[in-house]
């Protein structure tokens, strides 16, 4: 990939150094748009403009934000366990951050070929909940320590539908890289895994609803993992105030945050790239088209990143429509309903691989 | 409910204490409470009032009886028209005069949108503290339709000293009927509009069906009133049962909690009882804007107010319940003593009883289901 490409003529370490900068370049603009577009969707379902004043319709609203942020007081509370408080939002940032290495972008961009994509990116996610402890317990706060309890259980509960969907999706195709799971639901819109991959016949038709109901199943998982409504317990500002990250302020609060929306994209991208095609045109590329062949994995990237923003979308728009869950209904959609689904679908799945 | 587990081991873990507020998202003001929690479950709540004390009723020995009302306002912000018609109708009683025909109508019309704005907040809010974010503003977006109407009526937005003892402080301006009758054909959709996004939303349901039950006979015992008692299941209002103004002209009906969704008094049952009283609201607008005779408006207000020796004890049904006024008179400009049975206090009563045995997130569930305002649990 990248990297080999890079590490032919510039040798492996500044190589390592530009590939994995390629994913700050696009995750920092990201979360910049994202918020800037979460704020828009909520001001245009809720009747009102949102930010109008810096900018194009407010289009630099969150740069001047960030501004505002870095020039803030780094507060820390006097009791708070220093070096745990300081490390926490970085650690957080971390975990985000490298599910991006594994990501592919398109065809001719993915940080990190490896062989177990999947599972390192739930691994690394796991970063983020020891962020999340780590914050709340070293605030020193009530507040913090219940919201980062919270998110532990939920995180961790939430992994194990996902883990036994993407399973699922191995027992089909055999392989957890995402690169060549991506590679595999190439060419044709029905290719794609949540049409039942490329499964041919009679199962197909039967792989259909199941995959629809596994797609439906790491949604709403994700959405957990990133503690977004309805399933935004961890920060529930109507009880916890803002959950673990009630002490943090200026930068640290900042890292958070950008920590949170480029969560959600690389949730989006996971859920992209094991069952709508990855970076995947639905409809075949202008770039074959007209010969051009450079252009193909631009417009892949687009087709990613579109995918990518469409579901972190849709999961903006459940935030501004649906109530927050109890913490106790919380556990019970996982443990009762969610688990043992997830597990019939994957049984279901194996047996019609086999036959 | 949840119940408390107990281990048969003789370990004993810690419990904790959890303040939240007086700064604190949802606790609708400056409430205090003092939350004692066995890991998220809570063992005793202890709320802790005070810190919007004005000396409302020290104050009151100190005025005449009309300069008394713009500190009438300020005990319940979100329902300000309430509190005047209250203390105008204590003090009419206690004087002995009668208002004119039109008065009575504006009087009706002031407190039944006011009644409508006040729940329109209790919703809204109450969607936010479950979650939800967007029936919030949509809420907000319709009590700004009828803020605009007391705004042109009186100038003021949420304080409006427009309510005097004898009558009115001015007449209705001329769009007034008109704007108000646009208003309601616009409010009646709204309803159903924000029934169909949060009311029968599931997760909504969950969150709030048999969650802090208040059995009748506790509200009873507690002194509860208003929606929080009809939730209860008993027909008691105000309006109805011991009648002020013109109430018992009008046709509509008194909602009671029927149990909808999980037992009668549940959270959910306080919250849509607001709905359909806003509905009936609607219903006794529609009729005296029919009904509003032409008239003066002031022609009662007394030059001076010294009312004869004695005392007067008025109740009236305000969006929150029971507010009452028992006025003291020893004869002169000022009153000698005013105090006021603020149906937000006494209904805050509740909140430790209620909440046992719930969970953290249900605190904010039920607090925002009784509907307080600190301005007037404090005064």
């Amino acid at each position: 990939m990248i990297f080999d490409y890079i590490s032919s003529f510039l040798g492996a370490i500044p190589a390592a150094v530009i590939a994995g900068l390629v994913p700050m370049v696009f995750i920092i603009p990201f979360a910049l748009f994202a918020v800037y577009w979460e704020r828009k969707v909520s001001a245009h379902m809720q009747d009102r403009l949102g930010p109008m004043r810096v900018g194009y319709h407010g289009f630099l609203q969150t740069i001047a934000d960030i501004l505002k942020l870095i020039q803030k007081e780094d507060i820390v509370a006097s009791a708070a366990d220093k070096p745990l408080f300081n490390i926490a939002p970085v650690l957080t940032f971390t975990g985000s951050y490298a599910a991006f290495a594994a990501i592919p972008f398109s065809s001719a961009y993915i940080g990190a070929n490896i062989d177990l994509g999947v599972l390192y990116i739930i691994g690394v996610s796991g970063l983020v909940v020891a962020g999340l402890l780590m914050a709340g317990w070293a605030s020193n706060n009530k507040y913090s320590l219940l919201g980062a309890m919270r998110s532990a259980a939920q995180i961790v509960s939430y992994e194990i539908p996902t883990v036994i969907v993407i399973l699922t999706l191995f027992s089909m195709v055999g392989t957890l890289n995402l690169y060549e799971l991506s590679e595999l639901q190439s060419s044709n819109m029905f290719n794609w895994m949540i049409f039942g991959g490329t499964v041919t016949g009679w199962k197909k038709i039967v792989l259909i609803p199941l995959m629809f109901a596994a797609f439906l199943i790491i949604y709403l998982t994700t959405l957990a993992e990133v503690n977004r409504t309805p399933f935004d317990i961890p920060e529930a500002e109507s009880e916890l105030v803002s959950g673990y990250h009630t002490e943090y302020s200026g930068m640290k609060f900042a890292m958070f945050f950008l920590a949170e929306y480029a969560n959600m994209f690389a949730v989006s991208a996971i859920v992209t790239s094991l069952f709508l095609g990855g970076y995947h045109s639905p409809f075949g590329y202008l770039g074959n088209t007209i010969g051009i062949t450079w252009l193909v994995p631009i417009e892949q990237f687009f087709w990613f990143a579109f995918k990518g923003i469409a579901l972190v979308t849709v999961q903006m728009w459940l935030r501004w429509t649906l109530p927050r869950l109890r913490v106790d209904q919380l556990m019970v959609v996982c443990w009762k309903y969610l688990i043992p689904l997830s597990f019939l679908i994957f049984l279901i799945v194996s047996l019609l691989m086999v036959l | 409910m949840i119940e408390m587990e107990t281990t048969s081991t003789n370990l004993r873990t810690q419990e904790m204490v959890l303040n939240m507020g007086p700064q604190h998202p949802s606790t609708h003001g400056v409430l205090r409470l003092e939350i004692e929690l066995d890991g998220e479950l809570i063992v005793d709540v202890r709320p802790h009032v005070g810190y919007l004390h004005r000396c409302f009723e020290k104050h009151c020995e100190a005025m005449t009886y009309p300069q008394i009302v713009p500190y009438v306002d300020r005990m319940d912000y979100l329902a300000a028209m309430y509190s005047e018609i209250g203390y105008a109708v204590a003090v009419e009683r206690l004087l002995g005069i009668e208002v004119p025909e039109r008065v009575e109508y504006i009087r009706i019309i002031m407190g039944e949108l006011q009644r409508i704005a006040s729940h329109l907040v209790a919703v809204g809010t109450y969607g936010l503290d479950i979650g939800a974010f967007t029936p919030f503003l949509y809420c907000f977006r319709d009590r700004e339709k009828i803020l605009t109407l007391f705004e042109m009526t009186c100038g003021a937005r949420l304080l409006y000293n427009y309510i005097w003892p004898g009558g009115v402080s001015h007449d209705l301006p001329p769009d007034f009927i008109r704007m108000t009758k646009e208003f309601l054909t616009e409010f009646k959709p709204t309803i159903v509009e924000l029934n169909n996004l949060l009311s029968y939303n599931k997760i909504f349901i969950e969150r709030t069906a048999n969650v802090g039950i208040l059995p009748l006979e506790t509200a009873i015992n507690y002194g509860v009133t208003g929606p929080n008692l009809r939730a209860s299941g008993l027909k008691w209002d105000l309006r109805r049962d011991d009648p002020y103004s013109i109430y018992d002209r009008f046709d509509f009906e008194i909602p009671v909690g029927k149990g909808w969704h999980g037992t009668v008094g549940d959270c959910w049952d306080r919250y849509y009882l607001r709905m359909i009283e806003m509905e009936q609201s609607v219903r006794i607008l529609e009729q005296a804007i029919e009904q509003i005779p032409e008239g003066d408006v002031t022609s009662a207000i007394p030059k001076r107010i010294k009312p004869v020796e004695g005392q007067i004890y008025t109740r009236v049904e305000n969006p929150r319940g029971e507010l009452g006024y028992f006025i003291v008179s020893k004869g002169g400009l000022q009153p000698h003593r005013v105090k006021v049975r603020a149906p937000s206090f006494v209904n805050l009563e509740i909140l430790g009883e209620l909440c046992k045995g719930h969970l953290v997130a249900d605190v904010v569930a039920i607090l925002g289901s009784i509907d307080i305002v600190l301005g007037e649990v404090d005064r």
